[in-house]
């Protein structure tokens, strides 16, 4: 390990991740426009975005993978330019894409990752059996990849990013393409990564996601990065405390043109439904019925990340 | 260094599952291949006389032709399709990229094991030669780094192009107007000055062709008459490996940096 790599590992205080006017161009294509964000050590730290946002691409600079463009950018205190494998040395990295090796077995592919980043044989085959036990994999050891399901190579590959014991955990689109009970599986395991004080950087486009493991996250839109905060306060900031959603049958919410007027402090016109932001949602939906209005179903909810988001840029997250 | 031989090491555990079947391939192909045609059709081809092979017979003309042409055509295969799948397929290259491991690295390790795969089927084939009694010099076994010589000389470029590749649709291409032409037309299943003189001198373009001259020569104990000509075999796969390893040095990254 070269001198500034254990400075930066020992300087107290800095950030395991610095970036400034950070930009990403693809030819013509920028893919990330000038961002700014610190993560620190310890903390879960999410981007949040929908598909094209430019997630990936940061995250793929903040790997040491694709070279920056322009701006300043340090991980764990290295320039990813120069000490590129240095990063990647101390970085577990969850891709978007699965990228196990089918020929070996699920105990195979630990040991073989642990390798590359030099640590000796038997200390990977302790490490894998471990991280197998940790991702409830340890039946499946001497199993092929293949026949495992989604949500288990998933946290198969988890295991992998965690055999080098990483300071620093980059998981792109983790739960993505996973049914309801894979992705709880998976947000409790990362919960517990979280709680033993592991660094954790994510991208999702679920708001659910972002609210359940990130202390602080930014909502990245169009390459920008369009607000950052903790869920709690980015909701507070840009909603109301509750919405209600209304619902009407085919045809009627296009007749409806300023008959919703001053029921809420904002109100929000989807294709399928009627969104409207006030912070006492039964008093709406109770007032909506008292105008004479017939909606198929009213919902009452708290407000979620879905809603600054579309705050913010007019979009839904996922369409 | 090390980087390389952890690569290996991952190649190598994968390989640990098919090798038995694959080595008994890499016998029974030559033993088939040099019964069939270099006894069988040979039987016939001698009793016409065999002044077209210097004096040898078609089994010894053939066997060491065809050391380097099988080596070419499964080292065309291993630059090929395992390249499609490591960067696009089961995406292992860009697992490896997520570690220290460097683009050059990755793409030097790779090359490296189809060196160490075309060594076994060489010495297997190389083997097959020799029980056969198709070779008449103990210079034989230097045809085994000679075809691998010839076997990098194409997996090197192969696997550069493969890199740049997002189907294998075009790989069908290089089998086909590539590797299988070269097989028969490199003085492989017959020598060079059988053809029209009007294109004899493309044979000095074929790849194959100087393989098929080092492993003939060493083979047979004839590479002492002409040592220039051996070197210029040499230098011309060489430059072939070399140019080709640095193409896949570039070609890999630019594939892996843009994930």
């Amino acid at each position: 390990m070269s001198d500034d790599t254990a400075v930066a590992l020992d300087g107290a205080g800095l950030p395991l991740i610095h970036a400034r006017g950070l930009t990403k161009r693809f030819g013509a294509f920028i893919a990330v426009d000038a961002v700014d964000f610190d993560v620190q050590k310890g903390e879960s730290f999410g981007f949040l975005g929908p598909n094209g946002a430019g997630k990936t691409t940061a995250m793929r600079m903040i790997g040491g993978v694709s070279p920056v463009s322009e701006g300043t950018l340090r991980v764990l205190g290295l320039d990813p330019a120069t000490h590129g494998p240095q990063i990647r040395a101390r970085l577990g990295v969850v891709p978007q894409q699965d990228s196990l090796d089918t020929e070996l077995t699920v105990r195979e592919n630990l040991v073989i990752y642990g390798r590359y980043f030099g640590l000796p044989r038997d200390e990977c085959k302790r490490r894998a059996d471990e991280l197998l036990e940790f991702v409830q994999l340890s039946e499946r050891a001497n199993d092929q990849v293949d026949p495992l399901s989604g949500g288990m190579k998933r946290r198969l590959t988890i295991a992998r990013s965690l055999i080098n014991e990483p300071d620093l955990m980059l998981l792109d689109e983790p739960t993505t393409g996973l049914d309801p009970q894979a992705r709880h599986l998976l947000w409790d395991r990362l919960y517990r990564l979280k709680q033993k004080g592991t660094t954790l950087v994510l991208t999702t486009h679920y708001m659910d996601e972002a609210e359940q493991l990130c202390d602080r996250l930014v909502v990245m839109d169009k390459a920008k990065i369009v607000a950052e905060g903790s869920p709690r306060a980015l909701i507070a900031q840009h909603s109301t405390k509750e919405v209600t959603e209304l619902r009407f049958p085919v045809g009627i919410q296009e007749t409806l043109d300023g008959k919703l007027d001053g029921l809420a402090e904002r109100i929000e016109w989807l294709p399928d439904r009627v969104l409207l932001y006030a912070n006492d949602g039964e008093a709406v939906s109770v007032a909506v019925h008292e105008r004479g209005l017939r909606p198929e179903t009213t919902m009452v909810r708290r407000s979620t990340l879905e809603d600054v988001f579309l705050r913010l840029t007019g979009r839904t997250l996922i369409e | 260094m090390t980087a390389v031989a952890r690569i290996l090491e991952h190649r190598a555990l994968q390989y640990r599952r098919t090798f038995r079947a694959s080595l008994f391939g890499s016998f029974l192909s030559p033993v088939m291949f040099l019964a069939a045609m270099g006894i069988g059709l040979g039987g016939y081809v001698d009793t016409t006389g065999n002044a077209a092979f210097g004096g040898l017979t078609y089994l010894q003309f053939l066997a060491p032709g065809l050391l380097a042409a099988t080596v070419m055509q499964s080292a065309a295969f291993e630059s090929t399709f395992p390249v499609m799948g490591g960067l696009h397929w089961t995406r292992t290259f860009h697992g490896m990229y997520a570690t220290p491991m460097s683009p050059l690295q990755i793409a030097l390790g790779n090359l490296a094991w189809i060196a160490i795969r075309m060594t076994m089927v060489a010495t297997v084939f190389t083997f097959v030669v020799v029980l056969f009694g198709a070779a008449s010099s103990p210079l034989v076994i230097l045809a085994i780094p000679a075809a691998v010589l010839t076997a990098m000389a194409f997996a090197a470029p192969i696997a550069a192009f493969a890199a740049t590749q997002r189907t294998v649709n075009k790989f069908n291409a290089i089998f086909r107007f590539g590797i299988t032409p070269l097989f028969i037309l490199s003085g492989t299943f017959f020598p060079i000055a059988s053809l029209p003189a009007a294109i004899q001198p493309l044979a000095w373009l074929s790849p194959l062709w100087h393989g098929v001259s080092l492993t003939r020569g060493l083979a047979l104990g004839t590479i002492g008459d002409a040592p220039l000509l051996a070197l210029a075999h040499v230098g011309v796969l060489s430059v072939l490996a070399l140019g080709g390893i640095w193409a896949a040095a570039r070609t890999f990254e630019a594939r892996l940096v843009r994930g």
